[in-house]
């Protein structure tokens, strides 16, 4: 992504800036960059396929090697919950941390109950979650670091119990309610 | 020519603390310049090549407190190999053997030995303050060493060092009868400590006043030491996860809740974000809040944290708290002084959480800001002039937007105007990095207008010579540049050779400079050491004059070439 940036740039620059002669100086030392950039990419891929360029950004070696690790999410809080679904027989456990937001979480749901989701003959699902007052919410009403903080567990309705609540419009998907 | 005295002089000279005041006062006359001399305890040696330890000892030998700094600023980020230099030992191994009264050491990217250590516990009867920032080459038992042998330690700092961790012993070291301890602060330390001993040390400290612990430091071992020490004024957790239904939690409010002299909060290392909740009777009367490395915490707890900090002056922080977040430090904390936003992922650029909105926000709404460090998406020239028109008090200002060549997103223009408006507004400016697309006109501005400026540090900007000379010309008071990737070479290098004697040093890698040109400059400035670091195969009769250097570094000295470099660095 960051190497798609810089392409741009790259771009921009060449329709013509104002500062002086050397065109050809500049875009070379731009270029140089990029090469830079594209030779650290390739020689050493550190695992998310980011160009590096040795010192840059520049943050001391100490605080990249420690305050990185939390990223990994090697060192991170868990912070799991559990995950019911009307119709599957066992509940699941997830960890919310590992998400940056709803989709995302909608994401990881599909594929833990990817197969009870399809097998259930095309009705569609609700995802509700029951918060710190023992309430049961309908997911995505609230910012993502809220909904986290909040969350105690996870359930996901099938819709057709959720009538007669008159919460949902009929047509409403379960990645449309997880939409950010 | 002198009335008065020795004795009273010194007295006299005794309220005379800053270096350049001293060194000013012995240089009046002879008389002054002896009574200077053994009077001084305290020297600052900004880079450990410009003079020898013996020569120090000759000049200073009243001598109590030293602070020493060795690799180049850049060395930070990689680009200065190991084993360059800057190795402590041969201070020691001469202070002890000329039997310096040392009581203080402060250093900053020196390479520090556990044989140093060692030797420097068992030379200095009166040594109390331990200060090591940035550096490295030492284990945890030298640090044991420290603690067994130092009597009267009240300070050991450790800030962001290398230290191999041999695991625990260490700080059972200190003696049943050490009670001097002022500040501890092992942060850095990797390995897991003895916290019985921990807590017994705390206990038997009562002038504990700064406490800060590694990530090995559990919840309820914070708890108990709150409970211990509830006089501290500075503290830095270890890990801090717990779960907030727990009993240990409302021990652990409590205990802080006894803290009230705590001004300083940091560390938060390992964090359970619901947790953060028993800090903010805290938050009220702090000064300093450091959660540069809680990367744990997400906007809304560093907000909600925030929005209780009504005397923060110095605020170190994630971009993760965003530019709404910012806005919120805007209206809440108007004493702030000091801003350092670092990344959360330095290397994906498109994805930094702040920009320039989270800094004209602060800008905005805190005048007396004037210390920044800023680790941004993007910038725009409007923003930077709307910064230097809110804040006209900047003393060290840092730009770093994570795509070095970035021009004004919105109007496509380099950064030129946007910097000059910094430079031109804030008149008592000391330090200023740069970076973005930025051309030859914004050295042009430096030059013109930055006249206090101290210490300069460019990447990937420039278009030719002439922009390295706006600045030598014009900063008159420039003590160190640092620059890289640039397209600076030999005309500029060599236009004012002179002007290096009134620097502390120069740094260029990456740019144009020819080793003809710095060997020119090292044959016609024998008070310079021009040394290039060639990591590549050739060696230094292979290389030929007009070849470009990959890295230069000079400095000036009274001790000429040094003796230890290694093989990788010429010396010209």
């Amino acid at each position: 992504m960051a190497k798609q940036g810089l392409g741009f740039e790259i771009t921009e620059l060449r329709l013509g800036l104002p500062g002086g002669g050397g065109g050809t100086e500049k875009n070379e030392k731009k270029r140089v960059f990029l090469e830079i950039s594209e030779e650290g990419e390739n020689e050493k891929s550190n695992g998310n396929g980011k160009s590096q360029v040795v010192g840059w950004p520049p943050v001391c070696s100490y605080r990249k090697k420690n305050s990185l690790g939390d990223k990994d999410g090697s060192k991170t809080s868990k912070f799991y919950v559990k995950v019911g679904m009307d119709g599957a027989p066992f509940l699941r456990k997830i960890d919310l941390a590992l998400h940056k937001g709803y989709s995302d979480l909608a994401t990881a749901l599909e594929k833990l109950f990817g197969e009870a989701l399809r097998d259930a003959d095309r009705c569609e699902f609700v995802p509700i979650y029951e918060d710190k007052d023992g309430d049961w919410m309908l997911a995505g009403d609230v910012p993502w670091e809220m909904f986290i903080d909040s969350c105690k567990r996870l359930r996901i309705m099938k819709r057709a119990d959720v009538k007669g609540f008159g919460v949902l419009q009929p047509g409403e998907a379960f990645k449309g309610a997880l939409k950010e | 020519m002198n009335y008065f005295p020795d004795e009273v002089l010194e007295h006299v000279f005794d309220f005379i603390t800053s270096h350049k005041d001293r060194n000013s006062v012995s240089l009046v006359c002879k008389s002054w310049y002896k009574i200077e001399k053994y009077s001084r305890q305290r020297v600052f040696i900004g880079n450990c090549y410009s003079i020898s330890p013996e020569r120090l000892i000759a000049r200073f030998p009243g001598l109590k407190s030293l602070t020493l700094k060795g690799k180049p600023h850049f060395a930070d980020f990689n680009l200065v190999p190991d084993d360059w230099g800057g190795f402590l030992y041969p201070w020691i191994k001469a202070m002890a053997r000329s039997r310096i009264g040392l009581e203080e050491l402060r250093l900053k990217r020196m390479v520090v030995s556990d044989e140093s250590l060692e030797l420097l516990s068992k030379s200095f009867p009166n040594f109390k303050s331990l200060v090591l920032v940035s550096c490295e080459g030492f284990t945890t038992d030298g640090l044991a060493a420290v603690a067994a042998n130092c009597r009267l330690l009240r300070e050991l700092d450790l800030q962001e060092n290398e230290v191999e961790d041999h695991r625990g012993h260490w700080l059972s070291c200190f003696p049943e009868n050490c009670t001097s301890l002022v500040l501890l602060n092992f942060a850095c330390l990797k390995g897991e400590i003895n916290l019985a001993s921990l807590e017994r040390l705390v206990a038997r400290s009562p002038n504990l006043k700064s406490l800060r612990l590694n990530r090995a430091v559990p919840f309820d071992t914070l708890q108990r030491l709150l409970m211990r020490a509830p006089q501290l004024v500075d503290l830095g957790t270890g890990s801090y996860v717990h779960d907030p239904y727990s009993e240990a939690y409302n021990k652990l409010k409590a205990a802080i809740q006894s803290c009230n002299s705590i001004r300083s909060l940091s560390g938060f290392l390992e964090v359970a974000p619901r947790c953060m909740s028993a800090v903010y009777p805290v938050c009220e009367n702090l000064t300093f809040l450091n959660l540069s490395y809680a990367a744990g915490l997400q906007s809304i707890e560093l907000t909600k944290l925030i929005q209780y900090c009504r005397k923060l002056q110095r605020l170190w922080i994630l971009d993760c708290i965003g530019d709404k977040g910012l806005g919120v430090v805007a209206s809440t904390c108007k004493e702030l002084q000091e801003l350092r936003v670092f990344p959360s992922d330095p290397f994906d650029a498109g994805n930094a959480a702040v920009t320039e909105e989270g800094l004209v926000l602060v800008s905005a709404g805190c005048p007396k800001l004037n210390s920044l460090l800023y680790f941004c998406q993007q910038m725009t020239n409007a923003a930077l002039i709307t910064v230097a028109k809110n804040c006209t008090n900047f003393i060290r200002f840092r730009l770093c937007i994570l795509d070095p060549i970035k021009p004004d997103p919105v109007t496509n223009q380099p950064l030129d105007e946007g910097f000059g408006a910094i430079v031109r507004s804030c008149k008592g400016l000391k330090r200023l990095s740069l970076s973005g697309l930025l051309t030859d006109q914004v050295f042009y501005y430096i030059g013109m207008h930055a006249k206090q400026l101290e210490m300069l540090s460019i990447a990937f900007a420039g278009d030719s010579d002439k922009g390295m000379l706006y600045v030598l010309n014009g900063c008159k008071k420039l003590r160190k540049l640092e620059i890289r990737d640039c397209p600076f070479g030999d005309a500029a290098l060599l236009e004012d050779m002179g002007k290096y004697e009134t620097m502390r040093s120069l740094w260029m890698s990456s740019c144009e400079v020819t080793l003809g040109a710095c060997k020119t400059l090292a044959k016609k400035m024998p008070s310079l050491n021009v040394e290039i670091i060639n990591e590549s195969e050739q060696t230094e009769f292979n290389l030929e004059d007009r070849q470009k250097v990959d890295k230069m570094y000079l400095y000036r000295t009274v001790v000429g070439h040094r003796k230890d470099a290694p093989e990788f660095v010429w010396l010209l």
